[in-house]
């Protein structure tokens, strides 16, 4: 017999007594009551309990935060499909301004076609990210793997995470955001940047992930 | 549904490192020497205590995400079968390849025959309780595969060639001098001027494994959950040494038990908001990754998943005691438990230390493997577990069962009565009557001549000596209580006054 059968065969037997399926009560909160404010205060607020640097500027201002924060960056890597205008005032130096697939010195741009080797990743100092939604009450931004977030290893490998989070995306609750994701795409959910409690349970930020998280919220 | 059909057969044990190889009283005993691990691990979880409690204290519906998360999981005991069947397709369509291991040996030769497939001989891996359960590092070792812990704590505890005595903190017995040593002594990048600071030792490990990361081929890793209707896998860390391995290598080979199930997507909200409170003490951990089999241009190209049984259909088996198979591994009930408190994670011999170990461990081997019929009887039956328990798990009702099944299984199995049966009899004798216990009463002035002058009673005889190796019995008095009570209130006919007297005066006041 298959292993397979065979474990199979035990489980069956062991339920041999056909014990009963309970419904499920599903009587925790699904729906959060909190308005745009609201969240994105509670948002900013967990964010920074978890010692990511947080920001909340208008839709107009981003690519300003966004060239502000890459201003000690030598190199960043951004996935082809994030908003080219968040990028407009980096100063990338000979091709100032050009669309986000063009990629010049400073800027390496990861695409399906022609991903980045590791070590080169390794080099690179910064990325910058959209997201797909984000949850104000644990202070997790979720990324699913879209064009504007990337593959999973760019957003890993750099030390440093600039990551855009849509006001319209935040979720009060966990149940909320899920409730918004495709399950079958790979995904990361991120709170905070990179910590351990391993020695003594004393938080210390920053391992292996990206040390630093900045998160630009956009409303 | 799938129905089973034909005879139950007899439940299989599982193997590996799942035994106390030796009884847990001599086990904590020995452990209990040890001061400073005393203090490590007293500082260590009422810190996390503390935590827990304020996080969960924050969220207004715990009780009902306790009741949801209680209730899936007992579901998805019921339905296992289906739910494992539908997860296999799913988990295939979507370009994974699952094994089925009935043992650790087996699940060990699966793992090391992917690995050589592979060519390769070095592997990453992230923390899994499954993967210590069966021994993979050891048995990689004699096949000449070297696995490399990433977990910070995990690679403590590998560096010093020691075993983890905690699920969550595996280095929890160990303190930040003790650490800094291990680094000095087994590191050879490590910088000699090394402190004992968290964040300086926790730099010493990034920079120790980042090459690591970078050009491994191959990872191993276990699973949080796994949900049935879509084949997705899911790992919950903090560090990022998971995201590092699930992403990076082309080959990724995930061990994990068949009791991770979960129904579907839905059921993801409750244990993500169940898990990262009860273990961390945190409102969501830093990173949970989730894959389903191969994306393409995005991670491993090759996903493995080995689905283990190794004594889980045996726990199943057990009406009493399946519901320990609910367990999420969040260590909440060590981290409240007095027992654990004081003897750490070692004294329980198994992988799983803690109320939760000292169910799981003997229904996964059975209460006769080894020594592990001695680890139901480590506890209190205080009800803290129960209380911390994410997922409600009754533990305290699972011990009490284990006891029993202990007790069954050594029935018939003595020649001669023990000196507990001895002991149950004369007490019977005695308690039955009146003339017969004051008979025995006569005896305590004897008690008091043992005691000596200090009045203290600190070696009794036999198996009565265990109770008196961390304590000393005050001397009995030199009269008992019915023979004091007919000498001041005169009973001249009889040398004990029996109780039914004052009895049936109280009973004239009730209604
Ligand atoms: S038994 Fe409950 S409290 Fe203990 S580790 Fe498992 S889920 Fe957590």
């Amino acid at each position: 017999m298959s292993a397979r059968e065979d474990i199979l065969g035990r489980i069956r037997s062991a339920l041999s007594d056909a014990p009963a399926a309970p419904p499920v009560p599903r009587e925790y909160r699904t729906t959060s009551e909190l308005d745009e404010e609201a969240l994105i205060l509670l948002l900013v607020d967990r964010l920074v309990d978890y010692k990511a640097q947080v920001s909340v500027v208008p839709a107009a201002e981003v690519p300003a935060r966004v060239a502000e924060l890459l201003a000690e960056a030598r190199s960043y890597v951004v996935p082809a499909g994030l908003d080219a205008g968040w990028l407009a005032a980096v100063d990338d130096g000979t091709s100032t301004g050009r669309a986000a697939g063009a990629g010049t010195e400073r800027r390496r741009v990861d695409a399906a076609g022609a991903p980045l080797g590791v070590a080169e990743l390794d080099g690179i100092d910064a990325v910058v990210t959209a997201s797909a939604v984000a949850v104000a009450e644990t202070g997790t931004i979720i990324l699913d793997g879209s064009p504007n977030q990337g593959r999973r290893a760019i957003s890993l490998v750099p030390d440093h995470h600039i990551c855009i989070v849509a006001a319209t995306d935040i979720a009060g609750i966990l149940p909320e955001a899920l409730r918004r994701i495709d399950g079958i795409r790979p995904l990361t959910m991120i709170s905070g940047p990179s910590a351990t409690s391993d020695i003594e349970l004393e938080r210390v930020e920053g391992v292996h992930g990206p040390r630093r998280l900045d998160v630009i919220i956009s409303r | 549904m799938s129905t089973f059909l034909g005879m139950p057969s007899l439940p299989v044990f599982g193997s590996g490192n799942l035994h106390a190889a030796e009884s847990f009283p001599k086990a904590a005993h020995r452990e209990l020497g040890n001061a400073q691990l005393r203090a490590n691990l007293g500082h260590a979880t009422h810190t996390i205590r503390d935590k827990r409690l304020q996080v969960v204290s924050e969220l207004p519906d715990w009780e009902q995400l306790r009741d949801a998360g209680s209730a899936i999981k007992e579901n998805v005991m019921a339905r296992l079968p289906e739910l494992l069947e539908q997860f296999e397709a799913n988990f295939t369509a979507r370009g994974g390849v699952i094994h089925w291991a009935r043992d650790a040996d087996e699940a060990n030769a699966i793992v090391a025959g992917l690995i050589r497939d592979t060519g390769e001989t070095e592997v990453v891996k992230v923390k899994s309780m499954a993967t210590q359960e069966i021994g993979l590092n050891e048995y990689l070792e004699e096949q000449g595969i070297a696995a490399f812990e990433t977990d910070l704590a995990e690679l403590i505890v590998q560096l010093d060639h020691d075993k983890p005595s905690h699920i969550l903190v595996p280095a929890i017995h160990k303190n930040r001098t003790q650490i800094r040593d291990i680094f000095l002594r087994e590191m050879p990048d490590a910088d000699p001027e090394l402190t004992d600071s968290p964040a300086v030792l926790a730099m010493a490990a990034r920079a120790h494994l980042r090459r690591k990361f970078l050009t491994a081929k191959v990872a191993v890793s276990g699973a949080n959950f796994a949900l049935a209707d879509s084949g997705t896998l899911a790992v919950v860390e903090s560090e990022g040494n998971g995201r590092m391995c699930l992403t990076l290598p082309e080959t990724l080979i995930t061990v994990m038990g068949v009791e991770k199930l979960l129904p579907g997507w839905r059921d993801l909200e409750v244990f993500m908001q169940l898990l990262p409170r009860s273990s961390t003490g945190e409102r969501m951990n830093p990173y949970t990754s989730l894959w389903t089999g191969v994306t393409e241009g995005d991670g491993p190209r090759n996903v493995h998943l080995v689905l283990l049984d190794n004594g889980r259909s045996a726990a199943l088996a057990d009406e009493m005691g399946r519901s320990a198979l609910h367990c999420i591994r969040c260590s909440a009930c060590m981290n409240v438990c007095p027992v654990y408190e004081r003897t750490g994670g070692h004294a329980y011999g198994s992988t799983y230390p803690g109320p939760i170990g000292a169910i799981l461990s003997p229904l996964l081997t059975g209460i006769e493997a080894e020594e592990n019929s001695s680890l139901p009887y480590a506890s209190s039956l205080c009800g803290a577990c129960y209380d911390a328990c994410p997922v409600k798990i009754n533990i305290p009702d699972i011990l009490v069962h284990l006891r029993s099944k202990d007790v069954d299984s050594k029935r018939g199995t003595k020649k001669l009565p023990s000196q507990m049966d001895v002991g149950m009899k004369a007490a019977s004798w005695a308690l039955s009557s009146g003339k017969r216990l004051g008979l025995v009463e006569k005896g305590l002035p004897l008690g008091r001549l043992a005691a000596g002058p200090d009045k203290k009673i600190s070696k009794l005889p036999g198996i009565a000596a265990g109770w008196t190796q961390s304590r000393d019995i005050p001397a009995p008095p030199p009269e008992s209580f019915r023979s004091w009570w007919a000498r001041e209130h005169g009973n001249p006919n009889d040398g004990v006054v029996p109780p039914q007297e004052t009895a049936t005066q109280g009973k004239e006041g009730q209604a």
